[in-house]
């Protein structure tokens, strides 16, 4: 069968492979090529080293916008999966009226990410005016916590669904083995529920944490980075030094390249540490 | 007695998630509420007021939306581009995916690595270098940003389709080869049809993505011409000089309409989509 299908590489890979390459490999490339050039479109590009990697470290807009960033992710993270996890818990129980609360919760998903944000923007706004007299242009710390509280109402229902997924598939006889073994709710929650629902928490907590350092069009649409950046996440900062600073394109270049790197090893090591917990089936 | 103090809990729980669907939804409401008022009246001290006399507009923010900003000229190529790059994914990375899950060798092996490399790498590692590519190619179109999203959404699709095909008996797809079928054949009458629930949920999960993208198509496109939903909302905020908060609430609904319709209607597929993503991811 495989030689069979070999004559047909052509027909079944390259159209992916091609696009693939135009799309993605390409750019990549060029890209870590162009965070060693000091450039304003590809032709005119000049080799210069490591200089704009030197450069990043001394400029305080990435520092600061890298622990911002830090921050932001791990409170958003802790906070959506908190909350998805308990609206789960509740959800895949037999209350009245689970289907359609599930339905509602999932629905910002839908929504795409610049709309969110001025959704958000028009409301947070209003509300920090009338009870601090400030508002998420001003102070980099209520833009901070607005961020958490757009991606929270987006996220909270696509992590509340994963987890209802995971829930459903602790099989009964564990549970009522625990409920003749006299174990309390509390005891059934930590002890069994947990473990076994591991698998959905690696891939919560790996998709909020990807999905949180990654973040762009809330951020642009709620607070565009202002007051002066401080509210920019590390995407966004990487953006406005391209195209926002002339003649910064390379330092620009080589911020994505050290956030692509941040990126992959924090995922890796994501992945590797919640795997380790998980129950062997 | 037992049985009547858990049947109030149940109820009490009922109106606790009642109250924060509600919670959930107002945003929505309000952006609905608001895009019948003047644009000077939906600031930050009046943005919550109910529309009276003075500030009630009836439809002329849609009007305006509709006319000036060419609401449904734009809407049309966003479906374009939705429509046309989910279906070049689904054909082209289910076939790919089929091919390297099939014929096990060096390069399938790297491409496939590659594949999940790009699932991790954040846009902006590669947006200047891609939207220069882009130009170059003349991919700057509608129709040429196809080839794009098949190219930066390959990964998760490939991944995705992999993932099934490896659970799928090879021995059907040899019964079909020995009975005489070309890989081709093999692969549109036996392969695809079993991989239908693939389909709807790799198809979702991209359409949802592609539908609600910004970055990608503001840098690609030929802005000149063509435009998206979310470019055209990015606009109205004041991006590029006047704020017009009305059109803006307006075209938010517009745009939020039609994302509801769908949901409702294919809510089941969606939700599948998600977890399936999710357990392959």
């Amino acid at each position: 069968m495989e030689k069979a299908m070999r004559k047909y590489s052509p027909v079944f890979v390259l159209p992916t492979a091609l696009a693939f390459a135009i799309g993605f490999a390409v750019p990549f490339a060029l890209g870590i090529y162009l965070s060693m050039c000091r450039f304003t479109t590809v032709t005119d590009a000049s080799f210069v080293g490591i200089t704009n990697f030197a450069q990043i470290i001394g400029d305080a807009t990435f520092t600061h916008s890298l622990w911002y960033t830090a921050l932001f992710t791990a409170v958003s993270v802790i906070v959506i999966n908190v909350a998805a996890f308990a609206i789960a818990l509740a959800l895949s129980g037999t209350l009245r009226g689970t289907t359609f609360f599930r339905t509602v919760f999932f629905m910002p998903n839908l929504i795409g990410g610049l709309v969110l944000g001025y959704i958000w923007q028009m409301i947070l706004n209003t509300v920090f005016f009338s009870l601090l007299g400030s508002m998420m242009n001003l102070n980099e710390w209520l833009g901070f916590w607005g961020l958490v509280i757009v991606v929270a109402w987006q996220q909270i229902g696509y992590m509340m669904i994963i987890y209802i997924a995971g829930l459903q598939n602790v099989p009964e006889e564990l549970l009522e083995a625990a409920r003749i073994d006299g174990a309390s709710r509390w005891q059934t929650l930590w002890r069994i529920k947990l473990p076994m629902v591991m698998p959905s928490i690696t891939i919560c907590s790996f998709l909020t944490l990807t999905n949180s350092f990654k973040l762009f069009d809330q951020n642009l649409a709620l607070t565009a980075g202002e007051p002066a950046n401080r509210s920019a996440l590390l995407a966004l900062d990487i953006y406005q030094t391209f195209y926002g600073r002339v003649g910064w394109e390379g330092v620009g270049q080589a911020k994505a390249v050290v956030f692509c790197a941040l990126v992959v090893t924090v995922a890796l090591l994501q992945l590797r540490f919640t795997r380790r917990k998980e129950v062997q089936r | 007695m037992k049985s009547k103090s858990r049947f109030s809990w149940k109820t009490l729980g009922t109106i606790a998630f009642a109250a924060l669907s509600l919670a959930y939804v107002a945003p929505l409401l309000l952006v609905l509420m608001n895009s019948f008022k003047d644009k000077s009246a939906i600031s930050t001290t009046q943005a919550f007021d109910f529309p009276n006399g003075d500030t009630f507009v009836g439809i002329d923010n849609y009007i305006y939306g509709v006319e000036q900003a060419e609401f449904f000229k734009y809407f049309g190529y966003t479906a374009i581009i939705t429509v046309g790059s989910v279906l070049a994914i689904l054909l082209c990375t289910s076939m790919c995916a089929w091919y390297i899950s099939r014929v096990n060798s060096r390069v399938t092996r790297m491409l496939f690595l590659a594949f999940v490399f790009s699932m991790v790498v954040p846009f902006q590692m590669v947006m200047f270098t891609l939207s220069k590519t882009a130009d170059v190619l003349g991919l700057n179109t509608p129709w040429g940003i196809i080839v794009i999203y098949l190219g930066f959404g390959a990964g998760l699709a490939t991944f995705m389709f992999s993932g099934f095909v490896k659970s799928i008996p090879i021995e059907i797809e040899e019964a079909a080869m020995i009975d005489g079928c070309s890989p081709l054949q093999t692969f549109f009458r036996i392969v695809m049809p079993i991989m239908k629930p693939t389909y709807v949920s790799v198809g979702i999960l991209e359409a949802m993505w592609i539908w609600n993208d910004f970055l990608l198509p503001y840098l690609v496109l030929d802005l000149k011409k063509y435009k998206t939903v979310s470019i055209v909302m990015q606009n109205l905020s004041g991006s590029y000089g006047r704020v017009e908060m009305g059109a803006l609430m307006a075209c938010i609904v517009l745009s939020i309409v039609p994302i509801i319709v769908f949901y409702v209607s294919c809510q089941k597929y969606i939700i599948k989509g998600v977890v399936d993503g999710a357990v392959k991811g």
